[in-house]
């Protein structure tokens, strides 16, 4: 089972479902009644008008509203949504590795300090191509090698596109690490520290939080955060709009701030997917870094000592390969 | 079920273990049960701190476990090449050592997967294989190819043991703990030698050698195919599978001689396993080494020649003395070469010196694994962008070592209890060979 509140801000499609109308100044939004004859609170005085599930508008107290909690089961959270096809489109023209989504995504997944599910490359081809920095969150493919490895199903894909996977059903025998060609997969060697917030989380599959010693953690792209009607945290915080996050189906795609069609921005800046030679089938789709916003070089200002030396390691192999 | 006076004398002659045991003997089993003992810590820091104590991470997931289980897999073929190819064939000089070589597939197979086990993040879902398990994975066609590699390989050795087990049972002059009279009774299963019970044995024999080498084949196979489906520079190769096959059978014929000479020397064995089972044992070892050189060749010539971006630089990892060099080398050259030349050439060729190239060919086999599965992991596709640097060099904790030289030590100590429990060398067979060389009737 798995258990995520429902804190506030719902989709309007969520108020519908609900079929609930929900008066102004109410804390909890999503509201049901508390049992109506054993009224042991006391009363606000303030009277909200709701609507039940038989169409009829009733008025109550305040304080009668509280938070429903939707338990997402783990056969929900297996299938997924069938209306929708979630992509995510990355602007290589606008990163300058400010790792801020690698920073939200391991603070909203409770990762450890260097257990990236989203990791930040310094790419440069060959000696003579240009250098670019490329996000990389896991692709969801459509052909996922890590699907069809896993010997118990652990790993799955959704219907909404989405691989996620079960920490509570993995055996940890790492065959999908090794399908994976991205490398995008993390074992949890050591029992991972958690925090009290999520201490009274129960293993969820659409959260992925928290994560379990002897399992496989990967980049979930925040189903819970999409039930929720928000956006994934890497997409939140990025400053420079790079990661874009949306539905095939619908063609539409965001990056918080500006609103695209999916195939219109595709085929004007030449959309592709990494790596399209093995077959996997990514549901993340790169824009190629031209007209840049920055220069590749600033992406290194700044940097912590340890993440600069990750860079160091890769650049000097790159200019000793291609010697 | 009568005892004649030949098996009696075969019985004193071959297997006075069964009876007594000298001071070196002793000394050996001590030294092993340490080493076994030994793991035990590791195995309780592991498990308590988790993988962590390895040196395994993200990029080299999977470390010297992996290694050591298809090592262990692949020296299990010592008993599916002798005990099924040669037992088809009604080769001979097989008997005396056909026991030896079953002995090795059983326990190796055994411990095989104790090391998957060993490799597995959370052994407390290990049901969850059968609860939720699924058929596309090549992880369960390896659980289902070897459960039943081991059972036929079971089979196949108790099967050709139980007319030593009614001989133990019937002969009242055996010096032994009473314990073990009711287990010889047991395993017996009231065979009296009959016409009827010594064919049907020799039914099933030939049933199981027929059975166990197609499955010896498709266990090794499906090892290979959990590489080999991966897309990963080195182990995605159509050659994989009778790579493997071919480099187990030529470790596991490595092993078998090893263990005869060991067993010779231990229970001083020296007129049944004669020079000419080195010799014939050796010229196998040398058939199959060229195979595997060929093999070899082929495989890094193909890769080299079409220089992929990453397969050219695992190549090169290979080829690099600061890197992997030495172990390729090693692996590639004198794990093939030396044996050869060793065993080809009439001059060098002696039962010591074929029991040397032996051990080379199973410490080469050894190193191959190891830089089958390490360089791979060190070459993903994307950049290893790491600070950590054992992210990206994989190196062998001491948890890992004991716990490798544990198994080694548990491989010793089951091969040298098996054989103080029941003779190594079939006496029902021998005893037939060296008072009558033309009677084959019971084969």
């Amino acid at each position: 089972m798995n258990s995520r509140k429902i804190k506030k801000g719902p989709s309007r499609r969520k108020f519908l479902k609900n079929g609930l109308s929900i008066g102004i100044g109410a804390a909890a939004t999503t509201g049901v009644f508390s049992s109506c004859s054993k009224n042991e609170e006391s009363e606000s005085g303030e009277k909200v008008r709701v609507m039940t599930t038989d169409g009829k508008l009733v008025e109550v107290d305040a304080s009668q509203i509280h938070e429903s909690v939707h338990i997402v089961t783990n056969q929900e959270a297996r299938k997924g949504d069938p209306k929708r096809e979630y992509v995510m489109v990355i602007d290589l023209a606008k990163c300058r590795n400010a790792r801020k989504c690698v920073d939200l995504c391991q603070r909203m997944h409770n990762l450890p300090p260097k257990d990236e599910w989203i990791k930040v490359f310094y790419m440069q081809d060959s000696e003579d191509a240009a250098p670019y920095w490329f996000p990389k969150p896991c692709f969801h493919c459509n052909s996922p090698s890590c699907v069809n490895v896993c010997p118990v199903g652990a790993t799955f894909k959704r219907q909404d596109g989405l691989v996620l996977i079960d920490n509570e059903r993995c055996i940890g025998c790492k065959f999908c690490m090794a399908a994976c060609p991205y490398s995008s997969r993390v074992f949890n060697w050591k029992e991972p520290e958690s925090t009290e917030d999520i201490k009274d989380h129960h293993g969820a599959i659409e959260t992925g939080i928290p994560q379990k010693v002897g399992t496989v953690g990967k980049c979930d792209f925040c189903p819970d955060m999409a039930r929720m009607g928000k956006l994934p945290s890497c997409i939140d915080a990025c400053p420079n709009g790079v990661l874009y996050y949306g539905d095939k189906n619908e063609d539409l795609i965001t990056n918080g701030t500006e609103t695209v069609r999916f195939s219109q921005i595709i085929y004007e800046r030449a959309g592709y997917r990494y790596m399209e030679e093995l077959g996997t089938r990514p549901s993340v789709y790169y824009l190629p870094p031209v007209n840049r916003s920055f220069d590749p070089e600033i992406g290194f200002k700044d940097l912590p000592d340890e993440i600069r030396q990750r860079y160091d390691v890769s650049r000097s192999k790159i200019k000793k390969e291609t010697r | 079920m009568k005892i004649d006076a030949t098996t009696i004398s075969a019985l004193k002659r071959y297997a006075p273990q069964l009876e007594t045991a000298s001071l070196f003997e002793k000394i050996l089993f001590w030294i092993m049960v340490v080493f076994v003992l030994a793991g035990f810590p590791a195995l309780y820091i592991q498990h308590v701190e988790g993988h962590y104590v390895t040196g395994m991470r993200d990029n080299v997931f999977w470390g010297v476990y992996i290694v050591n289980f298809i090592f262990y897999i692949g020296i299990s073929y010592a008993g599916a090449l002798i005990s099924g190819i040669l037992y088809l064939l009604k080769v001979e000089w097989r008997k005396p050592i056909i026991r030896i070589a079953e002995m090795i597939t059983v326990i190796s197979t055994i411990l095989g997967p104790i090391y998957i086990l060993l490799c597995m993040g959370r052994l407390d879902r290990l049901h969850h294989l059968v609860l939720y398990g699924r058929i596309q994975s090549p992880i369960t066609w390896d659980v289902i190819a070897i459960t039943t590699y081991l059972i036929g390989s079971i089979i196949f050795l108790y099967l050709a043991t139980i007319q030593d087990f009614a001989i133990l049972r019937d002969y009242d002059g055996l010096k032994v703990g009473k314990w073990r009279k009711p287990l010889y009774k047991f395993f017996a299963v009231s065979y009296q030698d009959t016409p009827r019970q010594r064919n049907l044995i020799h039914r099933g024999l030939t049933i199981m050698s027929i059975i166990i080498i197609p499955l010896a084949v498709i266990v090794h196979s499906v090892l290979s195919w959990i590489f080999g489906m991966t897309l990963r520079p080195g182990w995605h190769s159509t050659i994989f599978a009778p790579y493997f096959v071919v480099a187990a059978v030529f470790s596991g014929t490595g092993v078998l001689i090893v263990a005869m000479w060991v067993y010779r020397k231990l229970y001083h064995l020296e007129d049944i396993i004669v020079e000419k089972h080195f010799r014939y044992l050796g010229i196998i070892v040398l058939v199959l080494g060229a195979l595997y050189g060929y093999f070899t060749f082929a495989e890094y010539l193909t890769n080299w020649y079409g220089s992929e971006k990453w397969e050219l630089e695992l190549i090169y990892k290979l080829f690099d003395l600061n890197e992997f060099g030495w172990m390729f080398i090693f692996a590639a050259f004198v794990g093939v070469l030396l044996p050869i030349i060793i065993i080809a050439v009439p001059y060098f060729r002696s039962i010591n010196s074929i029991t040397f190239a032996s051990l080379i060919v199973v410490l080469a086999m050894w190193v191959k694994r190891y830089i089958i599965i390490i360089p791979t992991l060190e070459t993903p596709l994307l950049p290893m962008q790491e600070s950590r640097m054992e992210y990206i060099h994989y190196s062998m904790t001491w948890i890992e070592w004991i716990l490798t030289i544990s198994g080694l030590a548990v491989f010793c100590l089951f091969f040298y209890l098996y054989s103080k429990f029941v003779p190594i060398i079939p006496l029902a067979e021998s005893s037939s060979l060296t008072s009558n060389q033309s009677n084959e009737s019971d084969t």
